[in-house]
């Protein structure tokens, strides 16, 4: 047996033997606690509202941002969001609350490499690619849009 | 030319002395009562955790020295190795011990390297007492290899936790001690895993080669040993080694475990299991050795297993390459004896009421 043909016949053989992941329970918790993220921004949303009648609708939307990024670096900093994530999966990962983690890690994590090497350099290497995919997917949408 | 990977040594270097030393969560594992020390804050005292590591280090040597009662001038030689780029841990370390030193890279089979090194230097008699040290840290392992720490991640069920910990041995030509009769060579062996959160199937080759060669060379067959251990394959690697070996007509029975699967306490979840140079190093010495010298464990086949693969290789595209040394360690037949003996004396003393001579 040549050696091509016994590494595919060991990764099947592994593919085969790798215990699989839950998908309902985790499917599950990702949707609940995702679910539990997005209240809560209404509920802010709907406070800042509340207290701040004349306020225009979409700034109340920064504003609320602001305070759920704000959370969830706070909740990195004392060690609680990655606990979350743990438990959640996608469903913390992916509002907003996901990219500020994403952020502040990093930048707790370099910082004994200095500010500017450590902080400022490595802060986005997670978070990165997502902006660097927005930023295109936005160009592309963009050129469709001037042709229809 | 000889075409075997196993040398025998006629000296037989012993390990006079050994200390371990682990983070707080492997001090709620399995081997918890064996380690020798126990850090209640895996930062160490240190403000970051390469300095962390770079302490276990130095501390695992100086007390590794200090329990085989020799004189730390009298050591030769240092053979050390971490998974750091530039294993910068064993090598800063090292910066602070008057020794010549040889570092050495064999990913989470560091142990077994420098011993196998060691013991070969030592029964060539070109050195006399020679330190062997390795220890790795989860949390420089995973920021050099993974994600940062309070990333929100999931892990999936095959990944394993670096351990944190460090241990040393002394070996040396003189004194008493389990002694070091075989060490088998290993090849790099690569069956085409790319995944990184695999790391057992894809060390689970070598382990098979280094295995196969070994009792090839040595003709000998799993039941001559009375633990043939090998050292962070986790639970899915060491089930992929015994199909392996099966294919191949060895049969594992139950001598045969894994350092990593054994690690931690099944409510600790830590997926497949512990991994890290750590890993064996501190469970060979502390359980391992301590058997060894009591004489419960009389021969032992010890084969931790290396992933050598980068981040900077594997993003691009290549598959992760292991590798796997082994080596025999037999307990001093004296303490061999000595424990037969009580065993048969607390046996004679409990069934005829203790009016038979002792060691009858």
């Amino acid at each position: 047996m040549d050696e091509t043909k016994r590494n595919e016949a060991y990764n099947r053989y592994v593919k085969a033997k790798i215990p699989k992941t839950k998908a309902w329970p985790s499917l599950f918790n990702s949707f609940w606690v995702g679910g539990v993220i997005c209240c809560l921004g209404q509920g802010i949303n709907d406070l800042i509202l509340y207290w701040f009648p004349s306020m225009a609708e979409q700034t109340a939307w920064a504003y609320t941002l602001i305070v759920l990024i704000f959370l969830a670096s706070f909740l990195t900093g004392i060690g609680v969001y990655d606990k979350i994530g743990k438990f959640a999966g996608g469903g913390s990962i992916v509002p907003i609350t996901g990219f500020s983690n994403s952020i502040t890690s990093p930048a707790l994590e370099f910082k004994h490499e200095g500010i500017i090497y450590g902080i400022f350099v490595k802060m986005f290497t997670i978070a990165g690619p997502v902006i660097v995919t927005g930023v295109v997917a936005s160009f592309i949408v963009g050129l469709i849009y001037i042709f229809i | 030319m000889k075409k075997n990977q196993t040398v025998k040594f006629r000296n037989k270097p012993k390990i006079i002395g050994s200390y371990s030393i682990v983070g707080p969560k492997e001090g709620k594992g399995n081997f918890a009562p064996f380690f020798n020390y126990i850090m209640k804050d895996d930062s160490f005292g240190e403000d970051s955790y390469e300095k962390a590591e770079k302490k276990m280090f130095e501390h695992a040597i100086v007390k590794a020295i200090e329990d085989a009662k020799i004189q730390p001038d009298d050591v030769n030689l240092l053979l050390a190795g971490d998974l750091l780029n530039q294993i910068i841990s064993s090598s800063y370390a090292a910066r602070n011990f008057n020794y010549a030193y040889l570092g050495l890279f064999g990913a989470c089979s560091t142990m077994a390297e420098s011993l196998a090194v060691g013991a070969s230097l030592i029964d060539g008699g070109l050195f006399d007492t020679i330190v062997c040290a390795t220890g790795s840290h989860f949390s420089t392992a995973e920021r050099q290899f993974r994600f940062p720490l309070e990333l929100g991640n999931q892990r999936p069920p095959t990944s394993q936790w670096t351990v944190t910990g460090a241990g040393s041995c002394v070996l040396s030509s003189k004194g008493d001690g389990p002694r070091i009769t075989m060490a088998t060579f290993g090849k790099v062996i690569d069956f085409g895993i790319k995944d990184v959160n695999d790391m057992g199937a894809a060390m689970a080759g070598a382990a098979m080669d280094t295995m196969l060669a070994h009792f090839r060379d040595t003709k000998t067959v799993p039941d001559d040993y009375d633990l043939i251990v090998t050292g962070d394959l986790g639970k899915l690697g060491s089930e992929i080694l015994v199909d392996l070996m099966e294919v191949n007509g060895v049969k594992l029975g139950l001598n045969y475990n894994d350092c990593g699967q054994m690690y931690y306490m099944r409510n600790q979840n830590m997926l497949s299991g512990g991994s890290g140079c750590g890993c064996s190093a501190t469970i060979l010495n502390s359980y391992i050795i301590n058997k060894l010298r009591k004489g419960e464990l009389k021969r032992v086949l010890f084969m931790p297993t290396g992933a050598l693969m980068s981040t900077t290789a594997t993003q691009q595209g290549e598959s992760i390459p292991g590798i796997c040394h082994a080596i025999v360690i037999e307990c001093d037949p004296q303490s061999a004896d000595n424990y037969y003996e009580k065993v048969s004396t607390t046996k004679t003393y409990k069934t005829s009421r203790g009016n038979r001579k002792k060691g009858a």
